[in-house]
């Protein structure tokens, strides 16, 4: 972790039908930290990284990626969604999905070549899935698709990484290797922003968390802020987690 | 009239030859950017579409006064892509949900249309008939100019989706993703949706309004059911729709001038039914082909390790045993003891029965087979 500041959002508010769905966040994410964002059901997790990668539209706010507009600096942030969001039943193989991830680099019309192919091999090697590459994607288990998102999204070689619910319905084998690659990833200094439902194992994966339930509930290092305290502000009953040190 | 001679004719005469190759391009166009509207789960978009190009022909009529084709299609171009972008604003703008604005759209302009044109067929004005043959549309209408058109439309709409395939393929299947990257999805959109508005303003001179969407969704729908890759759906779903084109022009040709454009419908629902049924791994035909196997399958499994059970108890594996005991558990069957000795796994001495070496060593393999399966 560095001092410099990854992501900066300033009073980022988001409202779907007049509904505030995030009310006027701070948030400031430390460069090369590996951190979860927590909160019910409709706190606005998924939303608030659609709204900082400019899927969703703010009705207020701003967003700055190493202190400048996130639209000069799509380069070095990555996005997997959540697997739910697409039709796997779409007619490609788990390798075109990938090479999707280079795209982004190559711009308009240009169409990927040799380069971009073994570019998303490699990052099929490193999720374990270059046996399938060949597979259509609705003949993989829930796993090995998430995995195929994750590998997309590692093809675009970015800085900062914004991951909506990876571990959603996933088999352990699979959570092991997400969660291996992004201590992996963020060993290698790269920023890492997970949407995680999973309170149990907060303390384990993670570094960093932000509480959110509409509005910014706290932020910071697990060590620090992950007690029963904001737990309770965030859920609204009295949670306990046993927390291993 | 025989094969080869109505072949001749499409060669030799003039009417045949421009209506086939119309609708044959009219089919291919269709069907590759059917494949697209098919793949966006926008199926009912054309159907909406084709409706409400209909006062878009009325109105330029009677505006012109004249019933110059490529006049009456421009109007329909203008109200469909109106009519496209109402529904897209609908939608973004207000709670409804998709299939409510389509179905808005699709009758009120459609309602509209109708009611233009017989105010416009009540007028005394002698030029006024015919407009209500894009209901149902008039293949026998097409002229070599309305061919040459659609084949310039088609060619500049090839020409743009392999320009931008990386684009209409990223779009396509994850469009929030694809705006992460930085591709502007509204421009991509936007391309999409006016070549389909396009190619549906082209058919309905010969298909119709109210049958035009069958031509977008039937070939590719088709196609589907045979590939797993988008260029090949997308490649198939052109040949089904040309080959639709041809063969109902032909259908309808030679059986008392038949309708064309509801024939050649029905030609492209011969090619959904037989794809649903017969595609090697989609099909219904072979799931239920694959599901009878497994069954049997697991039938022949389950009597082997019974078998094996009792056998491995014995010192010598080929000892025999009653036939009867198998009766104890349900899913004995003649046949399957039979499949059994045909694989030389089991062997019969009259009401004995006992296991091969082999058969002893499948079976002791069956368990371990399976979990590895399963890991």
């Amino acid at each position: 972790m560095s001092d410099k500041i990854a992501v900066k959002v300033d009073d980022l508010t988001v409202a779907y039908n007049y509904k505030p769905v995030l009310w006027d966040i701070d948030l400031e994410i430390p460069e090369g930290v590996l951190m979860a964002i927590v909160g019910p059901n409709g706190a606005g997790k998924s939303t608030l990284i659609k709204s900082i990668l400019g899927i969703l539209k703010p009705i207020a706010g701003s967003v700055e990626i190493f202190g400048k507009p996130y639209a000069k600096q799509r380069q070095i942030v990555a996005y997997v969604p959540q697997k739910g969001s697409v039709d796997w039943d779409f007619p490609t193989t788990a390798l075109d999905v990938v090479i999707m991830g280079t795209y982004g680099s190559l711009g308009w019309i240009k169409r990927p070549r040799q380069k971009e192919k073994k570019a998303a091999l490699e990052a099929l090697e490193k999720v374990g899935m270059l046996p399938f590459k060949n597979r259509q994607i609705s003949q993989l288990s829930g796993g090995q698709q998430q995995r195929i998102f994750l590998a997309r999204a590692l093809v675009q070689n970015a800085s900062i990484y914004f991951m909506d619910e990876p571990f959603q319905g996933v088999d352990a084998t699979t959570e092991i290797a997400i969660i291996n690659i992004l201590k992996e990833l963020r060993k290698a200094g790269k920023t890492v922003i997970v949407v995680h439902h999973d309170l149990q194992t907060v303390p384990e994966y993670f570094d960093w968390v932000t509480f959110l339930n509409v509005k910014k509930i706290a932020t910071g290092p697990v060590k620090d802020i992950f007690n029963d305290d904001n737990l309770t502000k965030t859920y609204g009953i009295n949670y306990k987690v046993s927390i291993q040190e | 009239m025989d094969i080869t001679e109505y072949i001749k004719l499409v060669f030799t005469d003039y009417t045949l030859r421009t209506i086939t190759l119309g609708t044959a391009i009219l089919g291919a166009v269709t069907g590759m950017l059917g494949s697209f509207a098919v793949l966006r789960k926008q199926s009912l978009l054309g159907d909406a579409i084709s409706h409400a190009a209909l006062p878009g022909i009325a109105i330029a009529f009677l505006i012109t006064g004249a019933k110059d084709g490529n006049i009456l299609l421009l109007g329909a171009l203008v109200s469909g892509l109106i009519g496209t972008f109402w529904i897209r604003g609908i939608i973004s703008k207000t709670h409804l949900k998709s299939d409510t604005a389509l179905g808005l759209i699709l009758s009120l302009f459609f309602g509209f249309g109708m009611l233009l044109i017989t105010f416009i067929q009540k007028q005394p004005n002698a030029n006024q008939a015919g407009l209500d043959k894009y209901l149902f549309g008039q293949a026998a209408t097409l002229v070599e100019r309305d061919v040459w058109m659609m084949a310039l439309v088609t060619g500049i709409c090839l020409f743009v989706l392999l320009l931008f395939w990386k684009e209409f393929k990223i779009l396509l299947f994850d469009a929030d993703y694809t705006k992460t990257l930085g591709f502007n999805t509204k421009f991509i959109d936007i391309l999409i949706t006016t070549f389909i508005v396009l190619a549906i303003v082209l058919g309905l001179q010969t298909v119709g309004v109210v049958l035009m969407s069958a031509m977008l969704l039937a070939p590719a729908a088709a196609a589907r059911q045979w590939t797993n890759s988008l260029s090949v759906m997308v490649f198939l779903a052109a040949i089904f729709g040309a080959f639709s084109g041809v063969v109902g022009t032909a259908i309808s040709a030679s059986e008392n001038n038949l309708s064309t454009g509801p024939v050649i419908v029905l030609v492209a629902g011969v090619f959904v039914i037989f794809s649903f049924i017969f595609s090697p791994s989609r099909g219904l035909l072979f799931k239920q082909i694959r599901f009878i196997r497994n069954r049997r399958d697991l039938q022949l499994q389950k009597t082997l390790s019974f078998m094996f059970h009792i056998a491995e108890t014995h010192e010598n594996i080929g000892h025999p045993h009653a036939i009867k005991i198998l009766n104890n558990f349900q899913g004995f069957t003649k046949g399957s003891l039979q499949k059994l000795v045909q694989k030389n796994y089991v062997k019969i001495h009259g009401a004995m029965w006992s296991l091969t070496e082999e058969g002893f060593k499948t079976a002791a393999n069956l368990y371990n087979q399976q979990t590895q399966k399963n890991e």
